[in-house]
């Protein structure tokens, strides 16, 4: 027994020691972020700030200041903000009706083609990239919002696995008694199923909301003008013209742009944790 | 039954074309540009098996796949290893298990460009938080981490291992379905730790492993953000110039989407081939419930 509590203890020393490791940069920056620019770049720099500089937030995101070409970061939140939303709602609102198809409806080919749309998740994205930009090309949207939210519209595969073996988990005789009410199927989707399938739809929404919001390399690919720019290629076109100088205003400006991830992440907690295990469990 | 084929069909109908369009169509056209000489101001031209060939006799390509390869092998095990590891301290039934959960769940939150940014600061050479430490700690000289080459992927690949809360949330929960009965029996012939975690833990959690191994795998092939910012054109010395940055500058700065197509398929063959030899070689070593 008394060798049971010292382990438990040691558990609780080694967690500690390992949690403060994978915080603390994330603590760094953002004491970086309120410091004094002098004392960002001292040779014996210092873990908290002399005085806490709160101003580097509204002055590393305020639109046009001249001097050091900050980037207009309200209107790259505003962007990222609608590229986001207008995913989410494609992703939650397509995935779930072909998941629905998926799981609940018998048609032939059904099960082929769920197996190639598992498999579909190990082609990398840059054997897409071409075509795609090509595709989009095309139809003359690139420098436009739309070749970073209209594909939402059309599922994905990872979103429908997950939904698909949610609804797999409501009873078959839910639908059978709605049918013998005279529920056509899209009143048993709609009435039945959706309402049910709330946390799933959480699920789906968060990680495309996180995927989104983090996304770069399309934003890249895309996007050109300055004013269309997102938040992720706001910073990174930033940081190459004026990093290694301002770093506290850097540091600042990152804050802003992780932070509502992480409220998103805090608020949603538990549905994401349960959200990513099963994820991973039932591949 | 037949009105119900119909209307599933129609449920299914935003996929089937999604996945017509944005994946079969492009697969298919990125196989066929590959064989092509094509820039966006130029339609392509067929040119058979050119862009092979040279890739082939292409210094900076093999390069990248150097490159790339030692990263994947650095940072897939030891990621993975801290994720268990992780996972295995946390299941120890410790208080507070939500809360040391959410800390080392938090660095996978961050947006690659952020951390990006965030880790050249940390690994400044002059004012960076993990060289002063290093000091303080008695380190006269520590290693120039983004200047170095022989330094940049231990960088790269120390990043990497940061972000592995994702797949600890994963082996955590795979660790909780393990039947508590299983270490009872472990227990009552008086099995220690290490024989429960290798004859218990570890077969228990194989197919877990393994499925995250290669999502992992198929990820690090592919990366690109972390590096593209912290270390522009490769720098230095190329250390950091990984395939698909090489195949992305291919495409969108040397105009040569022909050559990049040839170069996607390359890579996907690669995790074909990586994914396959990963099943096999597991077939005897992960355990599968059979109930």
């Amino acid at each position: 027994m008394k060798q049971k509590k010292f382990s438990l203890a040691t558990v609780h020393i080694v967690l500690i020691v390992l949690s403060l490791i994978f915080v603390s940069p994330l603590l760094w920056m953002v004491t970086t972020a309120i410091k004094p620019i002098e004392e960002t770049m001292t040779a014996t720099p210092t873990l908290l700030p002399s005085k806490f500089l709160w101003d580097n937030f509204p002055k590393a995101v305020t639109y046009g200041s001249k001097e050091l070409g900050y980037i207009p970061f309200l209107l790259y939140a505003r962007n990222t903000l609608m590229v986001t939303l207008l995913c989410v709602a494609g992703s939650v609102c397509s995935n779930a009706v072909v998941a629905y198809a998926f799981a609940r409806l018998r048609w032939p080919g059904r099960d082929a083609f769920f197996a190639v749309t598992l498999a579909t998740m190990m082609v990398p994205f840059p054997v897409l990239m071409v075509p795609t930009f090509g595709l989009f090309k095309w139809l003359g949207w690139v420098g436009s919002f739309r070749p970073l939210w209209v594909p939402a519209f059309f599922g994905s595969a990872f979103s429908i696995f997950l939904l698909r073996q949610f609804f797999r988990t409501i009873p078959m005789e839910l639908s059978e008694a709605a049918k013998i009410d005279g529920c056509s199927e899209v009143r048993i989707f709609t009435d039945v199923l959706l309402p049910l399938a709330k946390p799933a739809l959480a699920v789906v929404a968060l990680f495309t909301f996180m995927g989104t919001w983090n996304d770069f390399m399309g934003p890249m690919i895309y996007l050109s003008d300055q004013e269309t720019f997102t938040l992720s290629l706001g910073l990174q076109a930033y940081q190459s013209q004026h990093g290694g100088t301002q770093w506290n205003l850097l540091m600042a400006a990152a804050t802003v742009v992780i932070l509502p991830v992480i409220v998103v992440f805090f608020f949603a907690q538990k549905m994401f944790i349960q959200g990513i295990a099963t994820s991973g469990l039932k591949g | 039954m037949k009105s119900e084929a119909r209307i599933a069909y129609l449920f299914a109908m935003p996929w089937i074309l999604g996945f017509l369009t944005f994946l079969l169509y492009p697969v298919l056209a990125s196989f066929f540009y590959s064989f092509t000489d094509f820039s966006v101001l130029r339609p392509p031209r067929f040119i058979g098996l050119e862009n092979y060939k040279e890739m082939v006799q292409d210094e900076v390509f093999w390069m990248t796949i150097r490159n790339t390869f030692t990263y994947v092998v650095a940072a897939v095990p030891l990621s993975a290893t801290v994720a268990i590891l992780l996972a295995m301290l946390l299941n120890t039934k410790v208080k507070g298990l939500a809360f040391y959960r959410t800390l080392f769940y938090v660095p996978s939150l961050v947006p690659m460009v952020a951390l990006g940014i965030l880790w050249l600061w940390i690994f400044n050479g002059e004012h960076g938080l993990l060289n002063m430490s290093l000091e303080k700690l008695g380190m006269s000289n520590p290693p120039n981490w983004l200047g170095d080459p022989a330094w940049s992927k231990v960088t790269l690949v120390m990043i990497a291992m940061w972000g592995s809360g994702n797949a600890m949330v994963i082996y955590l929960a795979g660790l909780q379905d393990i039947p508590q009965s299983l270490y009872e029996a472990a227990d009552l012939d008086g099995a220690r730790l290490a024989a429960k975690t290798r004859h218990v833990t570890l077969p228990m959690l194989s197919p877990v492993i393994l499925f995250n191994v290669i999502m992992g795998m198929i990820g690090a092939l592919q990366v690109f953000a972390v590096p593209y910012v912290m270390f522009p054109n490769g720098a230095p010395a190329r250390s950091t110039y990984f395939f698909t940055t090489y195949l992305f500058d291919n495409a969108f700065r040397f105009q040569r989407m022909g050559y990049a197509s040839a170069m996607g398929w390359v890579l996907f063959l690669i995790t074909l081939t990586l994914t396959f030899v990963a099943l096999r070689m597991s077939e005897r070593q992960v355990h599968y419930d059979r109930s």
